[in-house]
């Protein structure tokens, strides 16, 4: 597998299948306004996928398109981690995964701003807006939760402690993250952890929720393309009519 | 109570002087009860109808087969929740609030538009529920940007715009279709079979059968009747059928000599047993409507505690 091709893969699948995540919620919110925000954060994590997997294509050069990356992929060929695929088990969950990530998201992307690889570069500048938007989004509601009723507090601890040993997997270096970097084409990950570190441990106290987690241990393999019995059905449910109507344009 | 029916006709010639010279009418001034109730039922329904139409469109965002496709089908289930937003706070000058509406939506003593109680069974449904569906529903929707209410009317000048689009990204969906597969092209046309006759109803029941109607007209919540539009609906959409291939479900359609159409009879039978609650997803629909503001309950009522504590420590 071409390392660089990788990269992008790595990107734009961790966009895509939150956004998928996100999409499966709408009409599910607590209340409109959170509907549309919702709505809003799947749109742009989309649009960061279908910008990178466009590129994507064309780093591979074999004639394909972004949308024959994304719609004819087989499971094992996806590189996103295994947080962004967890199951919509609760609204604290929701958040959680979001806030993860979006945390990750602004400190990678900060990072990516550096890249010598003018997309990723330009990639970069671009979703730094949105996804800035987004962590402070998500960033809100793990306060309010945490620190609203005794309820939410209870249940968004729950899905923290749950959801914990996947959070680290974004800074799990792989061979594409090496080369990339190497080159000065990636983003630096110990430096992104870092700044994810801070961000996560500032929302934890405002939050007034257990940090760190008591059980650290991780659980790593999206990265590698060895991921949850999650994302077949992910792909199963999103990859449905290109499969069955594989010569029809849409 | 003599002075005050003097008063109340007084109020009511000056509340149909300014209907008549096309001044709107706004939230402060005194406007006849039966004009407010039909107000408030009319608005209401017209929100939770983007609100429950999210479903049936959404249920498709995961299969949308392509990012393109994806996208835009996104982007237009917000627009449609946004005009949910904009219709409850212009309802909500009536004096009756959001939760109110909701209640009355869980009770079964509000309404919503009787369409989405149909399911969306094939990608051609979305092109369907965009080029019909909205189609009718702007048919409807040009005309009350000129209803006598001012924030109805405002409101519904907003939503027009982007309901135009989204007629368009439905029609493209349905003209794609129609240039591809003869698979592609067997789900546009299973789609519009399904979808014409559910669209031709939305306009209500005809003149001659709608009570409501003629006070509705007078005041000028409604500019043309339900006939009218209807009429103007089938003369824009059957052409656009044509264009791309499609046969509208009707076998006793007329064309007439000037170019204008006239449909074949409407089963009022079946729109009757749909918005009596018994189409095939009415159960659906409102469970899911009710199901998932009820399991949100906690975090709203999170978000409450967390503003109150922290208002007061302030």
């Amino acid at each position: 597998m071409d390392l660089k091709l990788k990269y992008y893969l790595q990107i734009a699948d961790n966009a895509l299948i939150l956004s998928h995540r996100l999409s499966e919620y709408c009409s599910r919110a607590p209340f409109l306004e959170e509907d549309l925000a919702n709505t809003n954060v799947a749109l742009d994590l989309i649009g960061i996928a279908e910008a990178t997997l466009e590129q994507a294509a064309i780093i591979q050069g074999k004639g394909l398109s972004g949308d024959d990356l994304a719609y004819r992929r087989p499971e094992n060929e996806f590189y996103n981690t295994l947080l962004v695929e967890q199951p919509n088990k609760d609204f604290a969950y929701i958040v959680v995964r979001q806030f993860l990530t979006d945390a990750y998201h602004v400190a990678f992307f900060s990072e990516l701003t550096k890249s010598k690889d003018p997309f990723l570069s330009a990639l970069a500048y671009k979703s730094i807006k949105e996804v800035t938007y987004h962590l402070r989004r998500s960033s809100e509601w793990m306060v309010r939760l945490g620190d609203g009723t005794e309820e939410a507090h209870v249940k968004v601890q729950t899905a923290l402690d749950s959801l914990w040993k996947f959070a680290k997997e974004f800074f799990k270096e792989t061979d594409a993250d090496i080369f990339m970097q190497n080159k000065g084409f990636g983003a630096d990950l110990s430096k992104v952890e870092t700044a994810w570190n801070q961000k996560i441990r500032e929302i934890y106290i405002m939050a007034t929720l257990k940090y760190p987690p008591l059980n650290d241990s991780q659980v790593y393999g999206g990265k590698e393309g060895k991921h949850s019995e999650y994302l077949g059905h992910i792909l199963a449910e999103m990859q449905f009519l290109p499969n069955k109507y594989p010569d029809a344009k849409w | 109570m003599l002075t005050q029916t003097i008063n109340e006709e007084k109020l009511l010639a000056e509340f149909e002087a300014k209907i008549n010279a096309e001044i709107k009418i706004e939230p402060k001034d005194w406007m006849p009860d039966e004009y407010r109730k039909h107000l408030i039922r009319q608005m209401s329904q017209h929100a939770h109808s983007e609100v429950i139409g999210m479903q049936p469109e959404g249920n498709w965002i995961t299969r949308a087969p392509s990012l393109r496709s994806k996208k835009i089908l996104l982007a237009k289930i917000q627009d449609e929740g946004g005009h949910g937003l904009y219709l409850y706070s212009a309802a909500e000058t009536l004096g009756v609030s959001r939760d109110q509406f909701i209640q009355w939506l869980h009770e079964g003593k509000a309404k919503y538009s009787s369409v989405f109680n149909y399911p969306t069974l094939n990608w051609a449904d979305i092109g369907a529920i965009g080029w019909l569906v909205d189609g009718a529903a702007i048919t409807n929707q040009v005309s009350l940007q000129r209803t006598s209410y001012g924030p109805y009317s405002r409101a519904m000048v907003r939503i027009c715009k982007e309901e135009s689009f989204h007629q368009r990204q439905g029609y493209e969906i349905m003209w794609r279709m129609m240039e591809g597969t003869v698979d592609q092209q067997k789900m546009a046309q299973d789609a519009i079979d399904r979808w014409w006759w559910p669209a031709l109803m939305m306009f209500g029941p005809h003149d001659t059968d709608s009570p409501r109607t003629s006070l509705a007209m007078k005041w000028r919540i409604k500019r043309e009747s339900n006939d009218q539009l209807r009429e103007k609906f089938i003369n824009k959409t059957i052409s656009q059928a044509e264009i791309i291939g499609l046969k509208v479900p009707d076998p006793n359609l007329i064309r007439n000599e000037d170019g204008t159409f006239k449909h074949g009879d409407i089963n009022w039978d079946e729109f009757w047993q749909v918005v009596g609650g018994n189409g095939p997803c009415n159960q659906q629909r409102l469970e899911h409507h009710f199901n998932v503001h009820k399991e949100g309950a906690w975090v709203r009522e999170s978000a409450i505690a967390y503003n109150i504590k922290h208002t007061n420590n302030q």
